[in-house]
């Protein structure tokens, strides 16, 4: 039977990346000089599951790779190791160093041999304390594997004495599956031994006492035979001796007497043994193995597209919807069978519900494209601890938001723009430690690496508490590459924007963390392709803040549908505080300036969507007969007024700008279960543009 | 048709052993460590083990003396999967009543020639 290897390759992939990340985790977490004994495990357990996974997969550049960390990672469990950061550091690396082996086998692509055999010596230099000395290796053991059996003449058959000690049964060893093998081998003899049976009285049903007297006839290798008792070898008493041809007499005939009786199961029958008989050494058992592992098959790697990990709940909303979906075909087929005309609502009804149904299998699909920001974000741990360690700086990274949703697309190209902002921030925003304590701050720096949703957009932040751009250096150097005039007039503000011009970098030096200056103008130009804008803040002495906004295009939503009239928006839920109804006397009119509600000891304005959105005949006209939902946005609040809530459902945001064009105050749009269009508010920029157009003046005037 | 319970933790070496011994003709249960294959040998018997070693929760040797100390398995063949440089989890195994093992890196047609070997 022959199974193509190449299936699990995938699964292998995959688990063993997944492997991989356990294995840095568990790394960046461990301290130096301790051991948590299940960090260490799962990272061993890691190691462990790479190495059996490649070489019986037949990738054994990964597996000999991979043997080496286990072993050191093995020493340091068992604490025959210490854990020392160089150790610790040099496992980092191999983790690297086996990514890309993993990867190149993945993709059909070229591994950096030079590479893996400088980061294979270190981790053997760790190991042995010199280098060049491959700890085990199953290509040096090879040589070992001479061919075994002192024999000259080639026998014709094999002798064997086969004693089971009374255990064996419960071992889950049955003798004559034992026989029978070896009767597969050649041509068999046997000769039971019943002699040791005790007298019933005393006879135990679970304990074997049988022996048994066997001539192999045939040209059998010892190895076979030895093969065929490898389990059992501490679970019997064995002799094999060559039965040699006529003519050459056998050399010793080891009698069943002279084995000792099966009542003293510990007594090994070594000196019962001649010369040409061979017990089994565990260089026999070795050197077995060894032939068993060069017998691993060599498979061509295969490469299957990429894949990503999808929630079960979106799996399960696909196949509910799936489900939808056949119950529709099916009645509508049904439908069909017979048709007559009485029956065409039905079958109107039936249609508009496949139409529907068709369509949320649709978003349920798009959905699944929507991955956590952890994707990206999940490297930057590793990438603090490489780099703080590199610069001697001492730096904790915070992260927030990893789970907010965001588009595949998103993830991909994301990654390396926001590893060159937290680089820089690591690189130029924050100080040694030295002059830290100076400046009266806290030793370590901090970085903030956040993810949300906000007001329609997906904002990322990377702040830090560091010493805050140099305006005066980036005045210099953009003065300096003519980026300027002398006669400028630009703002703070504008000065910091200078850092996203092309061929722009303040640094010193020029180091290999912030790169050569051909930054931040590609990641502006990077999040610009995204349609997202970027933004700085910066504080001199107190730190900055780069803030990227992305568009929530295709991203989801979770939203709360509210009407006027016939038409229904969406209003985020993020943005919604609360919704209440409103007494006459908690309204406040100011002349010419719009209306305001008390809502807890503050006023705030209210906006009637109704006047928005130009809706002629709003259902509810009087603030009394409606609801008013209560939103915020950049620190502004605000009354909705709307007629009624629907509900809150999650919504898939389809752009406005590609489908239609942008329109201030709208974040998008959306496809409700009925099949219309339901419009996505921009609650900051609504209220934004409320406040500029003095909608809200009043507000601020009793505010 | 027997059945065999499949324990890994690895989920391709599970596959693997799983695909493998299903297209042979038997009945695979899988479990993913110790903890899930001790309680799905004890709603079931099976005609024989395949256990991993490292696996978190229970690992394979302590699974191996749990199963051996439950009256069904007294005497089903347990095996577990080895590496070439586990001679003493080889032997720590058969302390613990192992039947024998499978030398990993295996391919399936040791796997199938090992298991008809064991069943019979």
């Amino acid at each position: 039977m022959s199974i193509d290897m190449a299936q699990f390759h995938q699964v292998f992939f995959e688990e063993s990346f997944e492997g991989l990340d356990i294995m840095e985790s568990g790394l960046l977490n461990m301290d130096p000089g301790t051991v948590d004994d299940e960090e260490i495990n799962s990272i061993f357990r890691a190691a462990h599951s790479i190495k059996g996974g490649s070489g019986t997969f037949g990738f054994n550049d990964i597996s000999r790779f991979t043997h080496i960390m286990e072993t050191l990672l093995d020493e340091m469990r068992d604490g025959r190791r210490p854990v020392t950061p160089e150790a610790v550091d040099a496992l980092l690396r191999s983790v690297d160093v086996l990514r890309d082996m993993l990867a190149a086998t993945s993709d059909d692509g070229e591994v950096d041999e030079e590479k893996v055999q400088e980061q294979k010596s270190e981790l053997e230099q760790i190991l042995n304390g010199k280098p060049g000395e491959v700890a085990t290796d199953v290509g040096a053991a090879d040589a070992a594997a001479q061919p075994v059996g002192g024999v000259e003449v080639r026998p014709i058959g094999w002798h064997i004495v086969f004693r089971p000690l009374p255990h064996m049964l419960r071992t889950g060893n049955d003798p004559l599956r034992i026989i029978r093998e070896l009767a597969e081998l050649g041509d068999l003899k046997s000769e039971g031994d019943i002699s040791a049976l005790p007298a019933l009285s005393s006879y135990e049903p679970e304990d074997s006492y049988l022996s048994w007297d066997l001539h192999l006839h045939g040209d059998v290798e010892k190895q076979a035979i030895d093969d065929i008792f490898d389990w059992v070898e501490d679970d019997c008493e064995l002799i094999i001796m060559p039965l040699l041809p006529e003519g050459e007499p056998e050399v010793a005939m080891v009698s069943a007497a002279a084995v000792p009786a099966a009542s003293e199961p510990e007594a090994p029958v070594v000196q019962a043994a001649p010369p040409p008989v061979e017990r089994r050494s565990k260089e026999d058992r070795r050197s077995s193995k060894d032939r068993r592992t060069n017998n691993r098959r060599q498979s061509g790697g295969s490469s299957g597209g990429g894949s990503i990990r999808v929630e079960i709940s979106k799996i399960d909303a696909l196949i509910n919807m799936v489900g939808e979906l056949v119950i529709t075909q099916s009645m509508l087929s049904m439908l069909g069978e017979d048709f007559e005309m009485d029956r065409l609502e039905r079958l109107n009804d039936g249609l508009s519900q496949l139409e529907r149904h068709t369509r949320e299998l649709q978003e349920s699909v798009m959905q699944v494209r929507m991955l956590p920001i952890s994707f990206t974000f999940s490297r930057f741990p590793r990438l603090v601890h490489d780099l703080s360690s590199k610069l001697g700086k001492k730096i904790e990274l915070k992260m927030a938001g990893e789970n907010t949703e965001v588009d595949k697309t998103v993830i991909e190209k994301i990654g390396d723009p926001l590893v060159h902002l937290v680089r820089n921030s690591l690189d130029h925003g924050i100080e040694m430690p030295e002059e830290r304590l100076a400046a009266g701050k806290p030793e370590t720096g901090t970085i903030n690496l956040s993810a949300s949703h906000k007001g329609g957009n997906i904002v990322i932040e990377i702040r830090d508490d560091g010493q805050g751009l140099n305006r005066d250096k980036i005045e210099e150097k953009a003065l300096e590459k003519g980026i300027i005039d002398e006669d400028h007039n630009l703002s703070d503000q504008q000065i910091y924007e200078l850092i996203f011009a092309a061929g722009f970098s303040t640094a010193d030096v020029v180091s290999d963390v912030s790169g050569r200056g051909v930054g931040m103008d590609v990641v502006r130009k990077n999040i610009n392709e995204l349609g997202g804008g970027i933004e700085i803040e910066s504080d001199p002495g107190k730190g900055s803040a780069i803030i990227i906004r992305l568009p929530l295009t295709l991203a989801i939503l979770d939203g709360q549908t509210v009407t006027v009239a016939d038409e229904t928006y969406i209003v985020p839920l993020v943005s919604i505080i609360e919704s209440i109804q409103v007494k006459a006397d908690q309204i406040n009119r100011v002349a010419g300036k719009g209306e305001t509600f008390k809502l807890r000891d503050e006023f705030l304005p209210i906006l009637r969507l109704h006047e928005l959105f130009g809706i002629e005949n709003p259902n509810a006209s009087s603030l009394e007969e409606g609801l008013l939902v209560v939103v915020e946005g950049d620190g502004r609040h605000c009354g909705l007024f709307v007629d009624d809530l629907l509900g809150q459902q999650q919504v898939v945001i389809k752009s406005l700008e590609a489908n239609y064009q942008r329109v201030d105050g709208i974040s998008g749009a959306t496809i409700l279960g009925d099949g219309s269009v339901a419009l996505i508010l921009d609650i900051p920029g609504r209220l934004r543009l409320a406040a500029e157009t003095g909608a809200d003046s009043a507000a601020k005037q009793t505010a | 048709m027997a059945s065999i319970l499949a324990v890994d933790d690895s989920a391709s070496m599970r596959q693997m052993v799983s695909f493998t011994l299903k297209g042979a003709g038997f009945d695979v249960v899988e479990a993913v460590d110790g903890v899930d294959a001790l309680s799905k040998a004890k709603g079931q018997s099976f005609s024989l083990v395949i256990t991993d070693v490292n696996m978190p929760n229970m690992d394979g040797i302590s699974l191996i003396k749990e199963l051996r100390g439950l009256p069904a398995f007294k005497f089903t063949p347990l095996l577990m999967l080895t590496t070439e440089s586990g001679n003493d989890k080889k032997q720590q195994g058969k302390m613990a009543g192992a039947t024998g093992w499978i030398v990993k890196p295996f391919n399936p047609d040791q796997l199938l020639a090992t298991v008809k070997k064991v069943l019979g």
